[in-house]
């Protein structure tokens, strides 16, 4: 039987090529919702107020100033004195306040030589606009910092919101919903469509290992999430400018880790579903509910009752999303994410496991 | 009421370019059991469906139970039973239920419904089972229960479509004993089937090919007409001759 | 050797016993009709031989090889036709022809000569998609794609369902075509007037087989006398010739009810007595395989 695995795949292919509304849903809804977020968040950018606070106002800190307010985003609104620090951003006359450090001159010097020295600026942000935040934060690094090494001497506060609840943070959360959605909704109901019709049972009988049938059914749905996954990234760091400092590789291999999860929770709900209608059912109540409850998508896990923080560990997408906000907005690497990285493998093993056990090559 | 029940006059369905029921004229008696035959594709579903009321005729005329098809649609509705093989009845609701259901989808008063009921499960012999759920019970006993509910408004035609396929002989041979009662108390049956030995139970068939009614007379008749010993050989001399296919 | 060999064959789902007891052999190029209502187990008794399912109790030989034991032989030398059309209608007749061939592994070239009869007449249509065929044009595309591995049984459930009378015949004179190259048929059907067109057929009902003969054997096996009978008003003729003497039966059957008599039925006396109804006619018929089925089922 060598060879036709190429024309499994070429079918399945071929079915998705044929229902083109399908397709065009999967490929639009992460879009749309990207592009929906991105314009939120690009309105808002704008004509931030800074203000300083040195108490030497050297030449190193004056060039910085001279930056700061030249940025098409940045209005320098002056300095001020410490105490005002509060007063001001609660009144919201500025929206970020740049706190140089009393040796700013020397501890760059130092920096640039290597010498590890304790923070030379300080960024106290208004954080209850999430938008303005995270991307006030994001541009004020990029004036400021001269080199790498600054960066360990680069301290931020959010005031108001210290978790930095922003757009960004729906950008992981969407990717956690829309690979279940294609991945694990689409091949069940690939599947349980072939029983519904009957083809299935012309496939059990002909001498073909259900496993081949099965994965043939994996590859071309794997393939799509894969553009989706492309597009989401591409639109992510050049829309929204979502930094993914913690490392793209990272990034793309547990979203591949995740989508063959949820490939595998879609077969298992293919094993149980008789009709597509109840694999539909299956996939918006048993996956989406969940996703959007329990991962931490809509709502903090640590806000969540005691026993939904509990129940919210078996939620696959809620290790996901919290693996991918560190990498891809707080700046984490996938090192620092190895829990969430074993917890996934250790699920998609679990999954397969089971429903390649419980797809059997007879009708009962 | 006169007694034509069903009379068309030069209908046709058409879409777009595609004449799917091409001028077709018919009558049907008062209580006749009549046939109406034809290869998949031929137009027998487009043609009932305009004398359902449920689709609008391109051209032409025709009455059914009265009401013009044309215009009085939602009347037509109120007057006929329909019957499919593939929507019978709910499940997971009792026969009663059922009744009750169908009753009250066709204005029936409470009194008249429970009379109607009482009435209909004497007529099947079903009064223990009133209760029972219809998922539980055998097909051929679904068929006759959804033929007599489809009785329950008093219509004056009902039609059926493909009613008896896959019925065990007996079952079958009771199903068309309540159509022959049906047709004696002065309902009209109007048939649609590919199963020719159900053709042989009718007063009246008719055969349709490529939108057109080819031949229509008594099953005897035809027979004679065409010198064959069966409806399945008039139908197959007829219908080899169809260019188009379902 | 016996393509099918079938011992014991019980199959239950929860409490219903789809299958009892079943036993019967089918031999090496025979056309062998499976005939009954539905509910009568023909699927189940089609997915039992073709290792879908396995049985309760018993054991089947297909083509020589055990059903449990040796599911994967099988399955990759029986063809097999579900009773609800089993293909892609989204993929074009070819598409579907190509796919089938990879299934088994197989040329389609090489399996040309047993299909070209068949499919050469849905080939000018090979770019359309399979649910745009009509029905009798699904058909002839399944059974290409049913036979595109050169299978030695091949299994057609129920196939001539919902098809209209023209293309169902040309489906048995397809089936009669086969048969001269040597593939054993197993076909099931709910209408009785196509047990004709099989060389044997068994009448089956709630799980049980009936009867297992040729065609005109299960007819000879009709041992009283039969007529046939019609009047104008065929529902007073029917429920007065139920009360008659010697009569053991009487139902409709088409334009005539049959009446089947005991040795106590005298023609002419019924027929004096009956002679007042318009157009009375009564004459001595054969029976058909309707009569035998509704017999034994009375039985």
């Amino acid at each position: 039987m060598k060879g036709n695995f190429g024309s499994f795949v070429k079918k399945e292919s071929l079915h998705i090529l044929r229902d083109k509304r399908t397709m065009l849903v999967v490929m639009l809804i992460p879009v749309v919702l990207m592009l929906l977020f991105g314009f939120a968040i690009s309105t808002e950018v704008n004509n931030i107020n800074v203000a300083v606070v040195a108490s030497n106002r050297t030449d190193g800190v004056k060039d910085a100033v001279e930056q700061i307010s030249q940025n098409e985003y940045f209005t320098f609104c002056g300095y001020i004195s410490p105490d005002q620090i509060d007063s001001k951003l609660r009144s919201s006359e500025v929206g970020a306040v740049v706190v140089f450090a009393a040796d700013y001159d020397r501890r760059v010097e130092q920096a640039s030589k290597g010498i590890p020295s304790k923070p030379l600026i300080q960024l106290i942000v208004d954080a209850s606009n999430v938008n303005t935040a995270g991307s006030a934060t994001a541009y004020l690094q990029n004036i400021l910092l001269k080199s790498d090494a600054q960066q360990a001497m680069f301290e931020t506060r959010m005031l108001f919101n210290p978790q930095l609840k922003s757009a960004y943070n729906f950008v992981p959360g969407i990717m956690g919903l829309i690979f279940i959605l294609v991945c694990a909704m689409m091949t069940s109901v690939s599947i349980v469509r072939e029983k519904e019709v009957g083809t299935m049972e012309v496939l059990l009988v002909s001498p073909v290992r259900p496993v081949k049938i099965i994965f043939a059914k994996m590859i071309p749905y794997f393939t799509i999430s894969c553009i989706v996954l492309v597009m989401i990234l591409l639109l992510a760091r050049y829309l929204l400018g979502v930094p993914m400092s913690g490392g793209i590789w990272g990034i793309f291999s547990l979203s591949l880790l995740y989508l063959v999860l949820s490939l595998s929770l879609g077969l298992l709900i293919s094993t149980i579903a008789q009709t597509q209608i109840a694999a539909l059912l299956m996939s918006a109540m048993v996956l989406m509910m969940p996703i959007l409850m329990l991962s931490g998508l809509l709502f903090p896990i640590e806000n969540l009752p005691s026993f939904f923080q509990v129940l919210s560990n078996i939620i696959p997408a809620r290790w996901y999303i919290d693996a991918m906000r560190k990498m891809m907005i707080q700046g984490d690497a996938i090192t620092a994410v190895w829990h969430n990285c074993a917890i996934l493998l250790g699920m998609t093993i679990a999954l397969l496991g089971i429903s390649l056990k419980k797809f059997n090559d007879k009708l009962e | 009421m006169s007694d034509i029940v069903i009379s068309v006059k030069n209908l046709t369905k058409q879409f777009g370019n595609f004449v799917a029921v091409d001028n077709i004229s018919f009558d049907v008696q008062r209580g006749e059991i009549f046939g109406f035959l034809g290869a998949n594709g031929a137009g027998k579903t487009t043609a009932m469906r305009m004398l359902c009321g449920l689709s609008y005729p391109t051209s032409g005329s025709g009455t059914v139970a009265g009401y013009d098809v044309m215009r009085n649609g939602e009347q037509i509705k109120r007057h006929i039973g329909y019957m499919s093989q593939r929507f019978s009845l709910y499940n997971d609701l009792t026969v009663l239920e059922n009744m009750r259901l169908f009753a009250s989808i066709y204005g029936l008063s409470k009194k008249h419904t429970e009379e109607r009921a009482t009435e209909l499960l004497n007529q099947l012999n079903f009064m223990s089972e009133r209760n029972t759920l219809v998922g539980s019970l055998p097909l051929g006993w679904k068929q006759k229960l959804s033929f007599v509910i489809a009785t329950i408004h008093h219509p004056d035609v009902i039609f059926l479509d493909e009613p008896t396929g896959g019925v065990d002989p007996i079952t079958r041979r009771q199903f068309w004993e309540l159509i022959y009662k049906a047709a004696e108390n002065g309902t009209t049956i109007f048939v649609t089937t590919h199963y020719m030995d159900e053709a042989e139970y009718c007063s009246r068939v008719s055969i349709m090919v490529d939108g057109k009614i080819c031949a229509l007379d008594t099953p005897t008749r035809l027979k004679e007409q065409y010198s064959a010993n069966s409806m399945d050989e008039v139908f197959r001399t007829l219908a080899r001759g169809a260019k188009r296919g379902g | 050797m016996n393509a099918i060999e079938i011992h014991n064959l019980s199959k239950s789902y929860g409490k219903v016993q789809a299958l009892k007891n079943i036993s019967f052999e089918v031999q090496q190029g025979e056309l062998f009709g499976l005939i009954g209502p539905d509910g009568a187990g023909k699927s189940t008794l089609f997915r039992l031989l073709t290792t879908l399912l396995n049985p309760d109790e018993g054991s089947a030989k297909i083509d020589g090889l055990d059903m449990v034991k040796d599911y994967r032989l099988i399955r990759s030398r029986v063809g097999y036709m579900p009773g609800r059309f089993s293909l892609y209608p989204d993929l074009s007749v070819e598409e579907n022809l190509q796919f089938f061939a990879a299934l088994f592994g197989v040329k389609i070239e090489d399996s040309y000569d047993l299909i070209a009869p068949i499919y050469s007449q849905i080939e000018p249509f090979r770019t359309r998609k399979a649910g745009k065929l009509s029905g009798g044009m699904k058909q002839k595309l399944a059974l290409s794609c049913a036979l595109i591995h050169r299978p030695s049984v091949l299994f057609l459930d129920e196939p001539t369902t919902g098809v209209d009378a023209v293309s169902r015949n040309e489906f048995w004179d397809m089936l009669a075509t086969l048969k001269t190259q040597g593939i054993t048929i197993f076909v099931s059907t709910p209408y009785m007037d196509e047990a004709s067109r099989c060389d044997r057929i068994a009448l089956c009902n709630e799980g049980s087989i009936l009867s297992i003969d040729t065609p005109q054997g299960i007819v000879q096996h009709f041992d009283a006398p039969i007529y046939g009978i019609r009047a104008n008003n065929m529902l007073a003729l029917l429920e007065s010739a139920r009360n008659a003497q010697g009569v053991i039966d009487c139902y409709p059957s088409g334009e005539w009810h049959h009446l089947v008599a005991n040795t106590n039925f005298d023609v002419s006396k019924f027929e004096s007595e009956f002679n007042h109804m318009d157009d009375f006619i009564i004459k001595s018929i054969e029976p058909t395989i309707e009569d035998v089925f509704i017999k034994l089922m009375k039985r």
